[in-house]
């Protein structure tokens, strides 16, 4: 899974006069693709953006476990709810991997996720879709952890080290969630009129929501060339979406379905696919969390957080204990 | 939960015969629950035969500032590498 940057916060305001020489020698070090590590020296602008960055990527995971962990129990075999299992496990697990990564900038995993139950933090607006059948859940794999790939192979080589080793983790464990999803996909695409349909309805609501996943266009993203001066980012959004389309117009057209896109056609001169203009109402909708999936996610999320208090506290007894017991 | 449990930095040895290699790190109450932790977080998928898991706080690190007096010295010390010794071509097996 995976988040764009959602939160604008200018980061040029940096709050102190930072000396000029550490300055250039840290854009020196980032020009000539040196990775940048947790104690060196570094622009409080570079350390804030990767928080930003950083935590919401974390917390999209996290989120991005409610809607498939919703379908567990509705898996139509065995097979698929031990994969769908595995998946929203890995999800955890990146959510963890891209905490850790965070936490090395000097957020502290409280406040990460206080922001994320609060409602103070951003999270990939993609899960404030509603998941209706089993095909979306399919489409999701596939489409959005396809989006997700897209976006996280060049993060493999982002600037700061801990975000870099995470990606890379990411990255070998998110190819098995857009193939298994394709996979049930093939499965319904092959099988009755009524499952054919399922295909082709999830893939109406979910391909346009996947292809605003990589952000404003280019001329609306006014911190993309900061962030890929400091190589940060190292695709722009439109160059992603571009690759992302190209890729998954064929994959479509192989499971026998339609792009819910009247203007896509392929440009023999360009080499790539045309495609129609995207909604952006719509995303900027959906980033402040207007309808009501967002907000039943959030209550899920904060539910399962305050039901597993007593595991925490439990755990917080026992240690207690221990040292006791070791002092006596 | 007032604050956040201890960092714990995860070790993982691949497979026999290899040395533990850095993953990544856990927050625990204690070590059982952070090796739990560092389990489920880090092998997944057969990544591991063996953890080690150690409190962040007791890791010692050189200073990144000081990587020039520390490492430096060692770049102009060619002379500590095979290569820099040319051998007449009749010498064999050195």
């Amino acid at each position: 899974m995976y988040t764009t940057e959602l939160q604008k916060v200018d980061p040029q305001q940096a709050p102190t006069r930072e000396p000029q020489e550490l300055i250039d020698a840290f854009e020196a070090r980032v020009a000539d693709d040196a990775f940048i590590e947790p104690k060196d020296w570094m622009p409080e602008a570079y350390r804030r953006t990767l928080i930003r960055q950083i935590s919401q990527h974390a917390h999209s995971e996290i989120v991005g476990m409610l809607p498939e962990g919703n379908w567990i129990t509705r898996a139509p075999s065995l097979k698929r709810k031990a994969i769908l299992l595995a998946k929203v496990q890995d999800e955890g697990g990146h959510g963890l991997y891209l905490y850790s990564a965070a936490e090395t900038l000097g957020a502290s995993r409280e406040e990460m996720i206080d922001a994320l139950h609060s409602g103070k933090a951003k999270y990939s607006t993609i899960f404030n879709y509603p998941t209706l059948t089993w095909a979306d859940i399919g489409a999701i794999g596939w489409l959005v952890d396809g989006a997700a790939i897209m976006n996280q192979v060049p993060l493999q080589r982002t600037s700061y080290g801990p975000y870099a080793r995470a990606m890379v983790r990411v990255c070998k464990e998110e190819s098995f969630h857009q193939r298994q999803g394709y996979d049930a996909l093939l499965v319904m695409a092959n099988g009755t009129d009524e499952q054919k349909a399922m295909v082709q309805d999830a893939i109406d609501r979910w391909w346009w929501p996947a292809i605003m996943m990589f952000g404003p266009s280019d001329d609306n993203s006014p911190n993309s060339a900061q962030s890929i001066r400091w190589r940060i980012k190292r695709e722009t959004n439109d160059e992603l979406r571009q690759k992302f389309i190209d890729a998954t117009v064929p994959q479509v057209l192989l499971l026998g379905m339609k792009v819910p896109d009247a203007d896509l056609k392929w440009n023999e001169e360009r080499g790539h696919y045309d495609y129609g203009a995207i909604d952006w109402e719509e995303f900027y909708a959906v980033v402040r969390g207007e309808g009501p999936t967002a907000k039943e996610r959030m209550e899920a999320r904060r539910k399962a957080w305050d039901d597993g208090a007593w595991v925490r506290e439990a755990a917080d007894a026992h240690e207690a204990r221990r040292r006791i017991k070791a002092a006596a | 939960m007032k604050t956040d449990w201890p960092l714990w930095e995860v070790f993982v040895r691949a497979r026999g015969g290899l040395s533990h290699r850095h993953a990544g790190s856990v927050h625990a109450p204690d070590a059982t629950i952070a090796l739990r932790h560092a389990r489920d977080t880090y092998t997944r998928r057969m990544e591991g035969v063996s953890l080690w898991v150690v409190r962040s706080s007791d890791i010692a690190a050189s200073d990144p500032e000081q990587a020039g007096p520390m490492f430096e010295p060692a770049e102009t010390k060619i002379y500590r590498h095979p290569t820099f010794y040319e051998l007449p071509d009749a010498v064999k097996h050195m």
